[in-house]
């Protein structure tokens, strides 16, 4: 396969960035995308330029790191991370845009990379559970419905690899954030903190830039881990039940 | 927007009943006697007042909305797809809501601005069916009429079952019955809004 290949370069997140196209005629339609890039910039370095800089990690579709808005979808045309992406979906002779996900929270750092820790510090806001919660309970000692778990389980699903923030034209965090709220909210160890984590979660996405969610559903349909927006609507309630019912508290220190 | 557009949608349901009674084609009376007590009640009068709040806070959030959107990607995409992602109204209702405003803006120069203006000066009503069956019989405006009520229908279909799930009201076994209630309520809706210029300008009713 021979592909035209239009790239986002960009030096650091200070330098202005611009468009190089590169012919890239050593292209197999078993490559996975990364292997397709791997090969490019060897070819790259060989020539002693400098590599077209892009995030990966497991290149198994776990891990979430890999990132890229190819012609004009995050992760390319399949419902899959990037690393799970072959080149069999796209036509030999095809010209294929490459971006890096685009959003105020997700400033630049060189080329395809950008810097998605806006997530971990949404995740480190109130995306835990502090609680003490001893040792490892007995099996089937918590009770909880089998459809609630797996529900829950579905939304821990989510590996924050962005896509939904890159999909969304408003570049809302609400499926990310919602996923992780909704993992804690359905289980019954995530309720002691349950009002003050939407609470601290949301006003942390806030902080961060992200836009409104405007309910296009583009962020479930590209979303390479299935992650629905009943779970953004979970949060709704859960944020509203908090607006309303959850109390200050005013720590003293030493709790008296 | 979600709230006050639940509270527009329950407006258009008053709106389009009372307007559909032109349809009995009986020279305006049972039109005019609705509307007479619409223009005059106290409780409806005070509650006009919340009307017209409604649309300036749904039309003010919209715009801070549509400028926090903005700002969260400063750097725009060179290339985008999201035909396979979402339908393009779902995108565009800040675009819809724009022609909206339009259509409004000519709507209530119309008819409502002149009929409170004409009770404050002189504490007369106009006769609302004569300037509808006047107004409605040039054909740009039936045309403009008709357009505004197209971007009232794409408008409501992806407003409708929105509202609801901004308010956290999705579940299984509930979404079925608010889509169904939702689109047809954005077809059904405008339909008759669009009919009324329409009828009158074929001299369906007069």
């Amino acid at each position: 396969m021979k592909l035209t290949l239009k790239i986002w370069r960009q030096k650091s997140n200070s330098s202005k960035g611009e468009f190089k196209t590169y012919i890239h005629d050593h292209v197999s339609p078993d490559m996975s995308f990364l292997e397709m890039l791997d090969v490019l910039n060897e070819g790259l370095v060989k020539k002693g330029e400098e590599p077209v800089h892009f995030d990966h990690d497991c290149r198994e579709g776990i891990c979430g790191m890999c990132s890229l808005y190819i012609n004009g979808r995050p992760h390319g045309p399949l419902q899959t991370t990037t690393c799970q992406l072959h080149m069999r979906s796209f036509k030999d002779g095809e010209t294929i845009t490459i971006e890096p996900w685009r959003a105020a929270a997700f400033p630049v750092v060189k080329d395809l990379v950008v810097d998605r820790s806006a997530f971990d510090r949404i995740q480190q806001a109130g995306g835990y559970v502090s609680v003490n919660t001893g040792g490892v309970p007995d099996g089937n000692a918590i009770p909880i419905a089998k459809k609630i778990a797996d529900e829950a389980m579905d939304a821990a699903a989510c590996i924050g690899c962005g896509a939904c923030v890159a999909a969304c034209k408003n570049a809302s965090a609400m499926l990310f954030v919602s996923a992780k709220v909704s993992q804690y909210a359905l289980l019954p160890q995530g309720q002691p903190e349950s009002k003050e984590r939407v609470d601290k979660m949301v006003a942390q996405m806030d902080d961060e830039g992200f836009g409104a969610c405007t309910n296009t559903k583009a962020c479930e349909a590209e979303c390479p881990k299935s992650i629905k927006i009943t779970n953004i609507a979970r949060m709704n309630r859960e944020y509203y039940s908090s607006m309303f019912t959850n109390y200050e508290v005013t720590v003293s220190g030493g709790g008296d | 927007m979600a709230l006050t557009g639940l509270f527009l949608i329950t407006f258009l349901i008053i709106h389009c009943t009372i307007n559909a009674m032109i349809f009995l084609n009986d020279g305006g009376v049972t039109f005019s006697h609705w509307g007479h007590f619409m223009g005059t009640n106290p409780v409806i009068r005070t509650l006009e007042i919340g009307l017209v709040a409604g649309f300036l806070i749904h039309i003010f959030q919209g715009l801070l909305l549509i400028k926090k959107n903005r700002d969260s990607r400063p750097v725009r995409y060179q290339v985008v797809a999201p035909a396979p992602n979402s339908t393009w109204y779902s995108r565009s209702m800040g675009l819809l809501g724009t022609l909206l405003l339009l259509f409004l803006i000519m709507h209530t120069a119309h008819f409502w601005i002149p009929n409170r203006a004409n009770q404050f000066a002189t504490g007369e009503e106009l006769n609302l069916y004569q300037m509808m069956l006047s107004i409605f019989a040039d054909p740009l405006i039936v045309a403009l009429y008709v357009l505004g009520c197209i971007s009232l229908a794409w408008h409501l279909l992806h407003g409708f079952w929105s509202a609801f799930q901004t308010l956290g009201l999705n579940h299984q076994r509930y979404n079925a019955i608010i889509h169904f209630v939702g689109t047809t309520f954005a077809i059904v809706v405008p339909l008759i809004f669009a009919l009324m210029p329409i009828a009158i300008y074929l001299n369906w009713v007069n």
